[in-house]
């Protein structure tokens, strides 16, 4: 594929990097002695598209391209980087690099070889090197849908971001892969208006595909999601607060684990023994019923990658199997403190960080029950249809999410939709009781952005419908009042 | 001429020739920003150096209209090939684009020039010559402080300690250009200790400011690290209730954060606030009065020009409760059929959007102890999670962490509950503002107490 769009890195590049100059560059960088070096090449290209008050009134265009090379001494890493290809300044960041392990005697790199794995995002026709009026067409569509919806939609804002992420990743152990990473993410927002009251709604999604993503799941059916989300929500009352039971729905709620269960299983934080999950493999962290898995391997999904941002090809992670912890989800820092191998999570924002063990697709997978038997067991609780987003304390596990769309439940049905509801709880508690699985397993849409230290990555989350025995609701109506 | 004046000149002569190939390529407007930076950020971990990072980056974002149509451009590639496939991807982009009557660059009679810009102190040579090892030996006290501060401290996240120097320039088709430059500092210091029932728990202090000097000492920021980290131990969960809340600074500016959120014209023009159509009336309790000062001299959001040239000016945003104004960049001002406040600011990705400088919830005149004195049961809000907030509705819930407050004094540290209520119904519920404002922060409050809130807990 030769478009327009190509990283000067690439072997046909302006800037080729070929295994002599990498190994060049990794000579330098460990010249002072340090342990192991990486080098990170990156070219991004990022496109979005802002379709608002019935116009394509901004479209947007960012190339950001470098290089940052680590060098690690014991625990200690030096990074550095440039974001020019002249040999003198990628030359400058390693030395800059190296600095780390000052004083010490140079290492000798091993010989490179190409690593190469299976292809996880066969996209036809990568999205940047479409027309731009086929995606205008796209939110000229949504825009028209949620208008023909109801009357009561005052505004409509339709979105569509797309980026190619190249990169090349080349180490001191010799390993050296590329990868060209496809991203789109559409998305509509609406404000319905009745009597007076306003209120918004949103459905968006995508994954590592193109413009095909549309012929599975058309503009026009978003459109309608958001339109009903928001007027369900006219409706929406205060939402009781305490303690109840809580049913998260399928696919969506998986945000709900990624934050609770998932940080915390991160190696970092139990190779510094600041998780709660620190040295408890093999124990019990949650129910029974629940399985947990990271795969970055689901096709076209948005958390997968073909290779992690170490050069490590990524392998599906079993983390709780049945109820017991297995192990974390490693980098090749934590790998080797534990003596693993490591998976495949080492990833990173961008050429400006240094990689950390991350999540790709997180899951929980399917159970037994059917998901009308669930929400019939509930006498009186909250059903957790669409989130927000979510925040957790990895040290303890305490988390907190906020619901865009969700119900009261009363005597087994869905009754009441209700507003501001937040649910806080803990981590390795909510896993203990949950209670029931459904076996309506889904894959959330791709919408989801990770956040860690500062740095932001693509993921996708999954699971099925939820009981959770006893949660705190966090809404405004005591009980009895 | 001076080092800085030589850098500036540079990256307004790369910004002059962006513009101009705009222009000659069709453009009838242009407008570059051009970014430079430098930082090093070190961390320790346990008694050792963790990680060392240092780097310097350029970049330049471009937005260009072609009639009232709009298209912006961004790349850290500033070669000339890269300039080139900036200006066309941006008037390839700007085609596409349809036709915004209210697009455009403010008038020319508004732009500000050299003679009108405040000296805002916000540049400190010495930042950029901290080197690696100073960096590191700062972060190593800081963290030692900590774990010599109570035994319960047993184990670290690591303390970071960081210097960044950053210039801009914007230079427009309109005849403004102009730059601007600051440093920063600043150490954070994040240690955890065991508590009950084998969880953990963080916590943590920072320090942050534009001159070296100002910069807390690290001792002083790993102590406070540490009272912070063992004062939640042994947290627990309150019975839900409804009860008055004292929200201390950090929780408090997190509050004003939100609301600044529903004043900014973006958000008015789209009907996404709940402030719509409420200038002129009552928003908050009669003690509340929020100001955005873009010209406090080194306070961390100052600036003397805004992302589109205009003049740095003081907005009162709300005084003794009414709202005033809403914060606006030239475009939302169309919109609405008002005047720019002075409030746009300009994207590294050349997008122009209003946004607040220096966002201020003024101090009151009790203290921050009159407060939890007068408070005979209540929750003392330390910390908040969570983004429960919907910002066309107001509706507001968080999760919280703090004190519960017993017979007007703190007691027992309390985590893992929420606190609730609509946000318009929450400010004008306030019934005392403290006296501890500081202007570590680019949105700063005050400690202040609302008389009655929704606690969801056991």
């Amino acid at each position: 594929m030769q478009g327009r769009y190509q990283a000067p890195f690439a072997e046909s590049g302006s800037h080729a990097i070929d295994s002599e100059i990498a190994g060049r560059l990794l000579r330098i960088a460990l010249d002072t002695g340090g342990d192991y070096a990486d080098l990170f090449f990156e070219y991004s290209v990022s496109g979005s598209y802002a379709y608002d008050e019935q116009i394509l009134k901004s479209a947007r265009r960012a190339v950001s391209m470098g290089l940052g090379v680590r060098v690690m001494k014991g625990d200690a890493t030096g990074y550095a980087y440039c974001e020019e290809l002249s040999f003198d300044a990628m030359k400058h960041a390693a030395i800059t690099a190296a600095q780390i392990a000052a004083g010490g005697k140079p290492v000798a790199p091993a010989a490179i070889s190409l690593r190469e794995g299976p292809n996880r995002y066969p996209v036809s026709s990568e999205s940047l090197e479409v027309d731009g009026a086929a995606k205008k067409a796209i939110l000229e569509r949504a825009d028209r849908a949620a208008r023909a919806a109801d009357s009561r939609v005052i505004r409509v804002d339709a979105s569509f971001a797309e980026n190619v992420r190249e990169i090349l990743v080349a180490n001191s152990l010799g390993h050296m892969a590329r990868d060209r990473q496809p991203l789109i993410r559409f998305g509509v927002r609406v404000i319905a208006e009745d009597g007076g009251k306003r209120q918004s709604g949103s459905s968006g999604g995508g994954g590592r595909m193109g413009l095909e993503y549309f012929e599975q799941t058309t503009p026009e059916w978003h459109a309608e999601q958001a339109v009903q989300q928001a007027l369900v929500m006219l409706d929406a009352r205060e939402a009781p607060a305490g303690e109840m039971e809580v049913v998260l729905g399928p696919g969506d709620s998986g945000i709900l684990l990624h934050e609770a269960v998932g940080h915390g299983l991160e190696a970092d934080f139990n190779r510094k023994k600041t998780s709660n999950y620190s040295d408890r493999v093999g124990e019990v962290v949650a129910s029974e019923l629940c399985t947990v898995v990271d795969d970055a391997s689901l096709e076209g999904s948005r958390g997968s990658i073909n290779v992690d941002d170490e050069g490590q090809l990524p392998t599906r992670s079993v983390l709780i199997e049945h109820g017991i912890l297995r192990g974390y989800m490693q980098d090749r820092h934590s790998a080797e403190f534990f003596g693993a191998s490591p998976d495949g999570h080492g990833r990173r924002q961008s050429f400006r960080s240094h990689p950390m063990p991350r999540m790709t697709n997180t899951m929980l997978l399917a159970g037994q029950d059917s998901p009308e038997d669930i929400i019939r067991s509930v006498s009186r609780g909250v059903y957790a249809k669409k989130f927000g987003g979510g925040q957790v304390d990895i040290s303890n596990g305490d988390f907190v999410f906020s619901l865009t769309e969700g119900y009261l439940i009363e005597d087994g049905k869905l009754t009441a939709p209700l507003k501001g509801v937040n649910l806080i709880g803990n981590g390795p508690d909510a896993m203990r009781k949950a209670v029931m699985l459904g076996h309506d397993f889904e894959v959330s849409d791709g919408i989801w952005t990770c956040g860690k230290d500062g740095q932001s990555v693509p993921v996708g989350v999954g699971c099925p419908t939820i009981k959770i025995a006893a949660m705190t609701v966090g809404g405004t109506q005591v009980s009895g009042a | 001429m001076s080092k800085l004046e030589r850098e500036a000149k540079t990256l307004i002569d790369l910004g002059r020739s962006v513009v101009e190939q705009a222009i000659s390529a069709g453009a009838n407007v242009a407008e570059a920003g051009v970014h430079s930076g430098s930082h090093l950020s070190v961390k320790a971990r346990k008694h050792e150096p963790e990680l060392v990072e240092e780097a310097g980056s350029r970049a330049l974002g471009l937005r260009v209209m072609v009639g009232q149509r709009v298209a912006s451009t961004y790349t850290s590639d500033l070669s000339e090939s890269g300039k080139r496939t900036l200006v066309e991807d941006a008037l390839e982009l700007a085609q596409l684009s349809e036709p915004d009557e209210f697009a455009g660059p403010p008038d020319a009679s508004e732009l500000s020039s050299p003679a009108d810009w405040a000296d805002l102190d916000t540049f400190d040579d010495r930042i950029g010559e901290i080197s690696a090892d100073e960096a590191l030996a700062r972060a190593l006290r800081g963290e030692q402080a900590a774990f010599e501060f109570d035994p319960r401290v047993t184990n670290s996240e690591g303390a970071s300690f960081t210097r960044a120097r950053g210039m801009s320039a914007l230079v427009t088709s309109g005849g403004f250009a102009g730059s601007d430059y600051g440093t920063y500092a600043s150490i954070v210091v994040n240690p955890v200790a065991d508590d009950e029932g084998g969880k953990k728990r963080s916590g943590y202090h920072w320090s942050a400011s534009r001159h070296y000097g100002d910069l807390e000492d690290s001792e002083a920021v790993g102590r406070e690290a540490a009272r912070r980290t063992i004062a939640q131990l042994g947290a627990k969960k309150l019975a839900t209730q409804e009860l008055p809340v004292i929200f201390d600074k950090d929780a408090a500016r997190s509050i004003l954060g939100l609301f600044v959120g529903c004043v900014l014209g973006g958000s008015i023009w789209r009907k996404s606030s709940y402030l719509v159509e409420r200038t002129g009336t009552r928003v908050a309790s009669d003690l509340v009065s929020i100001v955005d000062d873009p010209l406090l001299p080194r306070a961390p959001g100052s600036r003397a020009f805004d992302g589109e040239g205009l003049i740095s000016r003081r907005n009162v945003v709300v005084e003794k409760g009414q709202l005033q104004t809403y914060l606006l960049d030239t475009y939302s001002a169309r919109k609405l059929g008002l005047k720019s406040t002075g409030s746009a600011s300009r994207s590294p990705s050349g997008g122009v959007s209003p946004s607040s400088t220096n966002l201020i919830l003024q101090a009151g005149s009790e203290t921050r102890e009159d407060l939890i004195k007068k408070t005979s049961h209540g929750l003392y809000v330390t910390h908040m999670m969570g983004f429960g907030f919907n910002a066309v509705t107001g509706d507001f819930s968080r999760g919280a962490s703090g004190f519960l407050i017993r017979a007007g004094e703190l007691a027992e540290p309390v985590s893992e509950v929420t606190i609730s209520l609509n946000l318009d119904e929450l400010l004008q519920r306030i019934d005392g503002v403290a006296d501890d404002l500081d202007h570590r922060t680019a949105v700063a409050s005050p400690t202040f107490r609302v008389s009655s809130m929704t606690l969801a807990g056991t």
